[in-house]
């Protein structure tokens, strides 16, 4: 049996709740219906799995998902070694097995018929059939499936089935209030609330450009990232540029912008 | 002649004497000049004043030239130094010696300008060397020998010197005579109006080499900084500070977007994008904080009280989102010195408002009035309390005017110096009026279409040419109109492939190959349709030596696909309408057989596929005549199009490929390819020099190449060889024998595509 332990979410994530998700997905989990997270990167999906897993006490298995990854890297696969074959579980077949919460991040980044051997396991049956090995797998009861997409990427080949799709119940994530985001940052980084206000109001104006030569605002992550450089003594604006800027953008006009806004934000 | 009728001083008079001159006018200004030179200029200096006025003098060129001198060349010695006097002096005989005596005048009148825009020697010469290439360049002969007509710009270019020197750098000054000399050298009148900056052409290259930042070239910029720090987002539309020089426009807002100046230049260690910024924040400042009130109850007075307080206030929010803002707006803001305006001789409402504004602004500001520092005080008092609003401020505008007024205050001389803050608007949206006042203007008047003046068609596009002269482009130069081709009978087309039958079922064949079935190999397949022996060997020896071998050992095939654009362009030029060699049709009915078989055998390809026709009759007039559009079927609608093809007028190539490669842009394919029909080299009527347009092609197709076209002419003229591979490079074919051609282009067609 494997080690259930070495899944366990051993400190306390930092988790800033925005609203009541907290208590939802609890009542989620006590039903062990199927979530789904969604939101732009690097909002906190990752962060709120983690954290809910260390809550109540589950391990917790992450599957970074992968254009590819074929389903018997979920499901496992025969080895061949000196003696034959052997049989290998994969992520998803451990978590069923050890009743883990499996993570599968990114979803939508599986091909599509990678996707579908969750199927099984995310309706009222609760069963992984093994094909290859003959075996169907009973969930363990604590087990729960959860997946996190980002819509912002949706295009016509990256999207979910809708048989994928309903067999969830959906958390919607967005990047954080201004106040609520200034106070993730100065717990997470160490540093002050006005310092942490003025990071979040750059990250502002690059979210309101979405659409307008950025796919993606700057993130949360990004702006924690900005902060630590600050608190590790880089210049501010310096960091700035470093941390929020030049990741997120190629594009001249945009880059100059953003470099305007940080200038004017920090006086 | 009489004899001076002023006195000569005696300690002048012998200068006076080495003058030696006889024009009672100058006698009159001589003492006064004199003075002033001696005052000004070292004794060599005076020497070569008296010398080089006493050439002027004795010219022929009346007293003009001699009274100018004597006035300002003190004043232009201080500036520029008095070596500068021998390049002058060298330019004035060349053009004495040439028959444009008649420009002196007009270049010594603009010289004291010229010498404060160019204040060194080296800068000076370099200018004179530009005016004495448009001399040389631009006078005429009549048998090439002897120069005998003046040049006609010459004269208009010193008149108009203030505003080029303002607006252009010497580089940008070179470029825009360059340009003059080279389209107007031929056409006195046109070269006039050039030069003087009346014809549009004259103005649209002094805009395109102004120094400084232009907002055409960083709107994008300006829409993000809107948009991104402000969640606004409006017009900006430019308006040009080239030409009014008395009455500077001032920025503004309105329903129809944001009027902003069309260059800033930087200023007080202010990049000009910046100040576009500030000007900006400014104005989305009054969107977003100011709420209109009734001017009607106002003095003019109080109102520009109220206006200048309420630029303060919203700044001061601005800043409060934004603090970095306070250091740019601190550098533009006027600092008037506290002393500057003697309130005894005029107005100094302003002088006092724009002191209370900077002193609201930066805290660091010298000024000792208290009544300033009180108010500035009881501003940040206000604001200090939450957002305040427009009408609270201009109460206390109203209060600041009531204790400072001035009996002075209706003196109608104001004190301007310094006053004026050049990145606030005109608070035009501040105000709301009860009644009709009588000093409203009506800035924009309503513009009604009369009736009858509907658009027909749709609206010329502007596109530029290529002149290789210069190596830059001509702008806007070309203007083509496009429109549906007309239309004929289908039935003639259907019958064209009746009579190549034929030759259409051999092209079945080909087609038939070309189609979409290339298989693709795809390797690395965990679950495949065969087993990839490389890889799986590969495997078999990895699992032997102990390692973990790859279980991809599988491949699949996909069909390709192809995934191309073809754009068809036909020069539709008079020249097509002659028999081709060695057959009984015309060129323009064996294209059109041509076109029709390639049509039907892109069809049966399924690749997008356009055809469009072009042929202009000046650079006014291009013609781009639409046959098929990509999305449309090749059907009866295109057939008639194809059917009623007429050939008429020249073939000005390259703006018709800007056109067509602007809509093939838009097609979503890998491959985008442009095959050109024509039977000719570029020409049109309004082009002298044959080079010119072949050139345009060729620029044209470097262009087509960055947005990622390939282009691909297909020639019937047997001569093409002298210019063809100079616009397309490899990239053509040349069907000596035109009767072989409704075959061949379908062949070439499926081999470029293969």
């Amino acid at each position: 049996m494997t080690n259930k332990d070495q899944y366990k979410v051993g400190k306390e994530p930092f988790y800033q709740a925005q609203s009541d998700e907290v208590t939802l997905y609890e009542a989620a989990y006590a039903a062990r219906l199927p979530v789904m997270v969604k939101g732009p990167t690097g909002c906190g999906k990752s962060r709120f799995i983690e954290y809910m897993a260390w809550k109540l006490n589950k391990p917790l298995i992450t599957v970074a998902c992968n254009e590819d990854m074929t389903a018997s890297d979920l499901v496992g696969r025969y080895l061949l070694d000196a003696n034959g074959t052997r049989w290998l579980d994969g992520p998803l077949t451990t978590a069923a097995r050890i009743g883990a919460i499996c993570y599968l991040d990114e979803i939508v980044e599986a091909r599509q018929d990678t996707t579908v051997v969750i199927h099984p396991l995310t309706d009222h049956r609760r069963t992984l059939p093994l094909d290859k090995k003959g075996e169907l797998i009973e969930a363990h009861p604590d087990f729960q499936l959860v997946i996190s997409y980002n819509p912002g990427y949706q295009s016509l080949m990256k999207d979910l089935k809708q048989s994928t799709k309903q067999r969830f119940t959906a958390f919607e994530f967005n990047y954080p209030e201004a106040k609520v985001e200034s106070e993730i940052l100065s717990k997470e980084a160490g540093i002050e609330v006005g310092l942490a206000a003025k990071l979040v109001k750059i990250g502002q104006a690059a979210r309101n450009l979405k659409g307008h030569g950025l796919d993606e605002g700057i993130s949360t992550r990004l702006l924690v990232y900005a902060a630590t450089l600050i608190k590790g003594g880089v210049e501010a604006k310096a960091a700035c540029r470093m941390a929020l800027v030049r990741p997120i953008t190629d594009d001249a006009d945009i880059r100059d912008t953003l470099d305007h806004a940080i200038a004017a934000t920090f006086a | 002649m009489a004899t001076a009728v002023v006195e000569i001083p005696s300690e002048l008079q012998s200068y006076w004497k080495n003058l030696d001159c006889g024009f009672p006018r100058v006698a009159e200004v001589f003492p006064e000049c004199m003075q002033e030179a001696l005052k000004k200029l070292t004794n060599d200096g005076i020497d070569a004043y008296i010398e080089n006025a006493r050439f002027l003098g004795k010219m022929g060129r009346g007293a003009e030239p001699i009274l100018i001198f004597l006035e300002e060349w003190p004043g232009i010695a201080k500036l520029i130094g008095e070596d500068s006097l021998q390049d002058i002096m060298l330019f004035i005989r060349k053009m004495g010696k040439s028959p444009n005596g008649k420009a002196i005048v007009p270049f010594l009148q603009s010289l004291p300008v010229t010498a404060r825009r160019l204040p060194s020697r080296d800068q000076l010469s370099d200018y004179l060397t530009i005016a004495l290439d448009l001399m040389e360049r631009t006078t005429g002969s009549v048998h090439g020998i002897h120069q005998t007509f003046p040049s006609p710009g010459l004269p208009e270019m010193f008149k108009q010197v203030p505003i080029l020197l303002g607006q252009l750098s010497l580089a940008g000054l070179k470029h825009w005579v360059d340009y003059g000399v080279r389209y107007y050298d031929d056409h006195p009148e046109r070269q006039t109006e050039y030069f003087s900056l009346h014809s549009a052409d004259s103005k649209a290259v002094l805009q395109r080499e102004r120094h400084g930042t232009l907002l055409v070239d960083n709107d994008r910029k300006l829409n993000l900084y809107m948009r991104g720090l402000w969640q606004d987002e409006d017009m900006l539309i430019p308006y040009s500070s080239a030409f009014d020089e008395l009455r500077k426009p001032i920025p503004y807002y309105d329903k129809l977007g944001i009027r902003l100046p069309d260059v800033y230049n930087d200023a007080h260690g202010v990049t000009g994008i910046d100040r576009y910024r500030a000007t900006l924040a400014h104005i989305i400042g009054h969107r977003r904080w100011t709420k209109a009130i009734i001017a009607d109850n106002m003095s003019p007075q109080q109102r520009m009280a109220a206006e200048f307080l309420e630029d303060c206030r919203v700044e001061y929010l601005a800043m409060r989102e934004y603090p970095g803002l306070r250091r740019i707006f601190t550098a533009l803001h006027p600092m008037p010195a506290e002393d500057a305006c003697d309130p005894e001789k005029e107005s100094s409402v302003r002088h006092r408002l724009a002191m209370l504004s900077r002193a609201i602004l930066d805290s660091q500001h010298p000024y000792k009035n208290q009544n300033i520092i009180e108010f500035a005080r009881r501003f940040h008092e206000l604001m200090q309390q939450g957002e305040s609003s427009t009408q609270e401020i201009a109460e206390l505008a109203i209060t600041f005017v009531a204790r400072t007024r001035l009996q002075s205050d209706n003196l109608p001389k104001t004190h301007f110096k310094d006053t004026v803050v050049d990145f606030r608007d005109d608070n035009r949206q501040m105000w709301k009026f009860i009644e009709e006042g009588d000093e409203e203007e009506a800035f924009d008047e309503q513009r009604k279409i009369e009736p009858g003046e509907e658009l027909k068609g749709l609206p010329p596009r502007h596109y530029h040419e290529w002149d290789y002269n210069s190596q830059s482009y001509r702008p806007d130069w070309v203007s083509v109109y496009e429109g549906l081709h007309p239309q004929g009978n289908a039935a003639d087309i259907d019958k064209l492939l009746e009579k190549h039958a034929g030759l259409a079922k051999r092209l079945k064949k080909m087609l038939d190959l070309l189609k979409p079935q290339d298989k693709v190999r795809i390797r690395y397949q965990e679950e495949g349709s065969e087993l990839d022996l490389d890889v799986a060997i590969r495997s078999l020896i990895d699992y032997k030596s102990g390692a973990q071998p790859d279980t991809r050992i599988n491949m699949s095939h996909r069909n390709d696909g192809r995934n191309i654009a073809v754009m068809l362009l036909l020069d539709l030029s008079e020249s097509l309408n002659e028999k081709a060699a060695g057959s009984q049709q015309t060129i323009l009915e064996l294209s059109q057989e041509a076109v029709t078989i390639l049509g039907w055998a892109v069809e049966k390809l399924g690749d997008p596929f356009a055809i469009a026709g072009f042929h202009s009759n000046t650079r006014h007039d291009v013609r781009y005549l639409h046959i098929k559009g990509y999305t449309e079927r090749w059907g009866d609608d295109v057939k008639s199009r194809l059917a009623a093809m007429e050939a008429s007028y020249s073939t000005r190539m390259g703006a018709a490929m800007r056109h067509a490669a602007h809509y093939l842009e838009k097609q979503q394919a890998d491959k985008k390819l442009m095959l050109i029909l024509t039977d000719g080299e570029p020409a049109d009527i309004d082009s002298k020099d044959g080079r010119i347009l072949i050139e345009d092609a060729r620029q044209a197709v470097k262009e087509l190449d960055q947005q990622g076209i390939y282009s691909y002419c297909i020639n019937l003229d047997p001569k093409a060889d002298e210019y063809v591979s100079d616009i397309f490079g490899k990239q053509y074919t040349i069907v000596d024998n035109v009767a072989q051609l409704p075959e061949r282009l379908p062949e070439l067609f499926i081999s470029l595509t293969k």
